[in-house]
């Protein structure tokens, strides 16, 4: 009979160690490990809980950024009024994962490790240029986002390598995101698309800096940096908001499944991409 | 909004009925106490599991479960060898009719797996973990076969056949071959193309409906115990003990008095829980091993293995005069059945034009059997398919001819002393004042903004009565003890305290409604129908009336006077009896505690077959916004008026009439089975399967009219079906008057609304 091990190691080392085992998987809130492991499309021969090793909960300024930790819940990063203030749209796309309930548990990390392309945080994450510290057999290595997911299901970590906590670059003044994600219904269900947008500005209102990522439009979450280029310059103009909604439609190449056709979530992740800029403008010009 | 507007022939000066007490089943309801199905646990038992089929349609060429029985913890293994194969035999189970061959077919495969999710071997082990060990170690050998699953495709002659042995009924002549069509019936009046040639206006449609789950929220689940001497005990989650107990002894052949059945708690059936899956696989375990099985469903099994209702096609055609007056209507209903005949298309066409009085008309109802699961009675059995077409078809009449939709309904609505279409004449029915009702509520005036519209609906359902017993005992302390045999899945039990406290004329808190095991109470049809409420309810009623009557008797031998100089008032027995000094009037109480002088306990029971359920109607009105953009609808405003006869307790009726009203709009919006092209259901879940989720909705206004039904002590008709028939056209017709485009394949997803929006741009 199949048997399975718990373990909750207190350092690094021996999360490592234990996560080099095949069949280990690793644990923090557990909203996607344990329903899978329930259907049985998982059958782990070990489970190694990330939430006693210190840092994988909690957040905490740096050097001018936010260093968020793995296994944070939703919940906590909701709350935290500093970090809302900075990443509105990173802590609103956090924020629509699941329910109360689930929020209580879901993390960035587990978020982001699923590695499903719809994970509402990742284009979030992606857009603000976020950076993972994966830690592993070989050290600590620093790791974009945008590189962990490289398939559905899949990630670019190694055997017993695992993320210890995500950091946030400083905030120059007049930036800010925005995220916003179509479903069918109003919650509790998975993006058809997800667009996540990070914009700098100047005095006078002009977009100096600007990151596009879109969910559910391809294997991976995108980073597409001909979006972020047609904003760069506009004050969010027709006709800047006319190239970003290109861009971005040119950027997808989605599936055709249960949740939305190949060309439906084309179309949306246009219109997702243009809504959510138009947000990141607003909060950014009154972060003047 | 929530208003209570009474018409002809309520009863005034009601006490009880009619009022909004907290339920009794509340408080175990809020603290979690309730014991649903899955609560229930007896010592030693073991763990039931199911194998499904993987396969829309094959032969099972071999099973092998040498290796599953040599597993230790292993106790039990059954296939469908292990089950008698019964003749063809219908049996009338109070919603829907089911042949108990197929029933049995269905609990278990035998030479073929019919749909992905077929049950085709069970184990029972000491552990959850063995169990799926087990099921694990089960060799089945499939020939996959051609399937055929979309309800057009399986008409076709050159469809892969399900049945060798189905040859469609209800043709002039019996055909030659087998298909899959299982039956076509028809109900016609008048001339159709008289009628059709009379018209200055005509409109026609198709329209289709996918199938769609009832999504109760508890799985099914069950305990079976089965002893050496051959006395079995189930408990249960169903929505008839009485159901489980006939159906476990036809399929397992057994004496139907060796089977006691328990109800537990339920957590939703809408239809859905009115057969059985489990319990005979449960018995067969537990008399193999020895042992008392548990068997739990997970949400996948509900979703690939329980009825869902059908998915249909439907075609409309209307014929009217410029006046609105309606000449002519012809319908045809294509409904899928699932794996077995029985799709609910019967239903279907006789309500198809029940709300409209038309001279000339055809209804012709096809019943289909595909490779998906049987579907299983839900809420108003299809009835909302066929008024999805025909409602969403008056609309575009309406449209057509410039009139007011409600108008237009008005003009050709049914009213009392009319031949209905299915055949009765009408007698107390309450369209038109629920038609005015709605054109009185404040939403129907209400200024439509940008990208908005409204639409409304009309519905219809026969609602049954049929056998009930119920039981009335009065304590030796004077608190009484009401005992049926219904479970309670809308608030029954406070319906059913209530009827006997105004009866016998105490408050309700001393009335304790109780639902008995089938050892414990006579037969009851099972909850279902829309039923309860009117038979079993009568049934309660009949035996407080007797109580009544043994009370004056026994106060008419204390007081040493005839019974018929005493009256019973508010809960007591007055003497009438001029000759006697001031007796005080003897309550309840006094006559309880005297019981044994006066010739013992005090109860009765009754048991009838209740006649007279008068059918309902309802209109609804629904507002709408779409974001052009995405293609996504927010239901804004929804108000739905529906006669209900007498409300018993007003509260528990407006939830009824909201909960058919969210699953409608569910239908309409998002709900759907979607299968791959090997025919397995891909949305096996609540992630995929879309049920409205809370913030879909807006605060779903209700407004009770009542027209009293005289066959019913109070006026009841039944509530629970009539609300879930107008919401799919109520919000098909609010998007065709947001977009300006009919809409005729649900659901009116996202992705479809916006394909319309871009065709309409280009
Ligand atoms: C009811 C419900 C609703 C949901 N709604 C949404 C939604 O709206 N949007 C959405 O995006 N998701 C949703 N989810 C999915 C899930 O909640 C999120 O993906 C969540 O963020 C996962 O985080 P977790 O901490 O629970 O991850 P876990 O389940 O603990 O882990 C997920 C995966 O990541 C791996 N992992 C976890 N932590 C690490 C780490 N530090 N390093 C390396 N690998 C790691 C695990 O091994 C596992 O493979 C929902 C889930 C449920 C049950």
């Amino acid at each position: 009979m199949a048997q399975l091990d718990y373990l909750a190691p207190l350092k690094v080392e021996d999360a490592v160690k234990a996560l080099a085992a095949t069949g280990s998987y690793a644990l923090a809130g557990g909203t996607d490990l344990l329903v899978q492991l329930r259907s049985g499309r998982i059958r782990p021969d070990t489970i190694v809980d990330l939430k006693r090793i210190a840092g994988t909960i909690g957040i905490r300024e740096e050097a001018g950024g936010f260093v968020i930790g793995a296994a944070t819940p939703g919940a906590m990063i909701g709350e935290h009024e500093a970090l809302s203030r900075a990443w509105p749209g990173l802590v609103e796309a956090v924020s629509l994962i699941g329910s109360t309930q689930v929020q209580g548990r879901a993390s960035l990390a587990g978020n982001l490790c699923n590695a499903s392309p719809a994970a509402d945080s990742v284009p979030a994450m992606i857009a603000a240029r976020a950076v993972c510290v994966v830690v592993g057999p070989a050290g600590r290595r620093e790791v974009p986002v945008e590189a962990i997911g490289t398939a559905p299901g899949r990630t670019s970590l190694a055997p017993g390598e695992f993320v210890l906590e995500i950091r946030l670059p400083p905030r120059p003044a007049r930036s800010s995101d925005a995220y916003l994600r179509l479903i069918p219904r109003t919650e509790m269900d998975i993006a058809v698309v997800g667009a996540g947008v990070n914009l700098t500005l100047d005095a006078a209102g002009v977009v100096i800096e600007a990151q596009v990522a879109l969910g559910a439009v391809a294997p991976t979450a995108l980073l597409v940096p001909d979006a972020g280029a047609a904003l760069v310059g506009s004050k969010l103009d027709e006709a800047s908001l006319a190239a970003l909604d290109t861009a971005a439609r040119a950027a997808c190449h989605p599936i055709s499944d249960k949740r939305g056709t190949a060309e439906y979530r084309t179309k949306i992740a246009g219109v997702l991409a243009r809504r959510a800029a138009f947000i990141a403008y607003e909060r950014a010009g009154a972060r003047a | 909004m929530s208003d209570v507007l009474d018409g002809p022939g309520v009863q005034p000066d009601l006490k009880v009925v009619g009022t909004r007490p907290i339920r009794p089943d509340g408080a175990d309801k809020v603290t979690g106490r309730a014991a649903f199905g899955a609560d229930f646990n007896m010592p030693g038992q073991l763990v039931g599991k199911i194998l499904r089929s993987p396969h829309a349609h094959a032969k099972i060429v071999s099973i092998d479960t040498r290796k599953a029985r040599a597993l230790p913890g292993v106790k039990a293994v059954v296939t469908g060898a292990d089950f008698p194969n019964l003749a063809s035999e219908m049996h009338e189970g109070g919603e829907a009719a089911s042949n108990l061959r197929d029933l049995a077919m269905n609990v278990i495969a035998r030479d073929k797996a019919l749909y992905d999710g077929h049950a085709v071997a069970a184990v029972a082990a000491t552990s959850s973990a063995i169990a799926d060990e087990a099921l694990r170690l089960i060799t089945v050998t499939y020939e996959v076969l051609p399937h055929v699953i979309d309800v057009e495709a399986a008409m076709s002659p050159d469809a892969p056949v399900l049945h060798a042995h189905l040859f469609t009924e209800g043709l002039e002549v019996r055909p030659t071959s087998a298909s899959n069509v299982a039956r076509r019936n028809q109900i016609t009046r008048g001339d159709l193309a008289e009628g059709f040639a009379a018209a200055d206006v005509i409109v026609e449609g198709r329209y289709t409906t996918q199938a769609v789950h009832q999504g109760y929220i508890e799985p099914h689940a069950c305990v079976a115990a089965w002893v050496e001497d051959g006395q079995c005990d189930v408990w249960s989650s169903s929505q008839g003990q009485f159901m489980v107990r006939t159906y476990c002894a036809k399929i397992l052949g057994l004496e139907i008095s060796d089977i006691r059945v328990t109800p537990a708690e339920i957590g939703g059936g809408f239809g859905g829980k009115t057969t059985v899956y489990l319990e005979p696989l449960a018995l067969a375990l537990s008399r193999q091993s020895g042992h008392p099985v548990k068997m739990v469903m997970t949400r996948e099994e509900v979703f690939r293995a329980t009825g869902p209702t059908s998915g249909a096609v439907i075609l409309v055609k209307l014929g009217a005069k410029v006046d609105g007056t309606m000449t002519a209507a012809e319908v045809e209903l294509k409904y899928q059945a699932g794996a077995f005949p029985g799709s609910p298309v019967g239903a279907g066409s006789m309500t198809a034009l029940a709300c409209y009085d038309i001279p000339n008309f055809l209804i012709t109802g096809w019943d289909v059997v595909t490779n998906s699961p049987k579907v299983a009675a839900y809420r108003a059995p299809g009835a909302p398919i066929a008024a999805f077409g025909v409602e969403s078809a008056v609309d575009d009449l309406a449209r057509k001819l410039g009139m007011d939709p409600l108008a237009l309904r008005e003009r050709n609505g049914v009213r009392n002393g009319v031949k209905a279409a299915y055949g009765p004449t009408f007698q107390n029915i309450g369209y038109l004042e629920t038609l005015a009702a709605i054109k009185d509520c404040p939403q129907y005036s209400l200024p439509l903004g940008p990208n908005q519209g409204r639409g409304v609906a009309a519905g219809f359902w026969f609602n049954v009565g049929g056998e009930s017993t119920a039981a009335v005992h009065v304590n030796e302390d004077g608190s009484v003890v009401v005992v049926t045999g219904n479970p309670d899945i809308g608030g029954s039990r406070a319906a059913m305290a209530m009827m006997a406290a105004e009866t016998l004329g105490v408050p309700m808190q001393r009335v304790r409604p109780r639902i008995a095991d089938t050892a414990s109470i006579g037969f009851s049809m099972l909850t279902g129908g829309s039923r309860t409420t009117f038979a079993t309810g009568m049934a309660v009623v009949q035996a407080a009336e007797k109580v009544v009557a043994d009370l004056k008797r026994r106060a008419a031998l204390l007081w040493e006077v005839p019974a018929d100089k005493v009256e019973w008032r508010n809960g007591a027995a007055v003497c009438l009896d001029p000759a006697k000094a001031d007796p005080k009037p003897m309550t309840l109480e006094i006559l309880a505690g005297q019981s044994a002088r006066t010739g013992g306990p005090i109860s009765a029971q009754v048991s009838l077959n209740a006649q007279g359920a008068g059918p309902g109607f309802g209109v609804h009105v629904c507002d709408v916004e779409i974001d052009p953009e995405t293609g996504h609808v927010t239901v804004l405003r929804y108000t739905a008026a529906q006669d209900v006869g007498k409300a018993i307790h007003p509260s528990y009726v407006e939830g009824q009439v909201q909960g058919g009203v969210a699953q409608g709009v569910g239908w309409a919006l998002n709900e759907e089975y979607i299968f791959d092209s090997d025919g397995r259901m891909e949305n096996a879940g609540f992630l995929d399967y879309r049920v409205p989720v809370a913030s879909d909705l807006p605060m779903i206004d209700t407004i009770l009219v009542e027209v009293a039904n005289p066959r019913h002590p109070f006026g009841a008709k039944g509530v629970g079906e009539v609300p879930i028939v107008p919401p799919l056209a109520a919000v098909a017709n609010a998007i065709r008057s947001a977009i300006g485009v009919r809409m005729a394949d649900l659901p009116l997803s996202p992705p479809k609304i916006r394909a319309v929006m871009d065709a309409r741009a280009s």
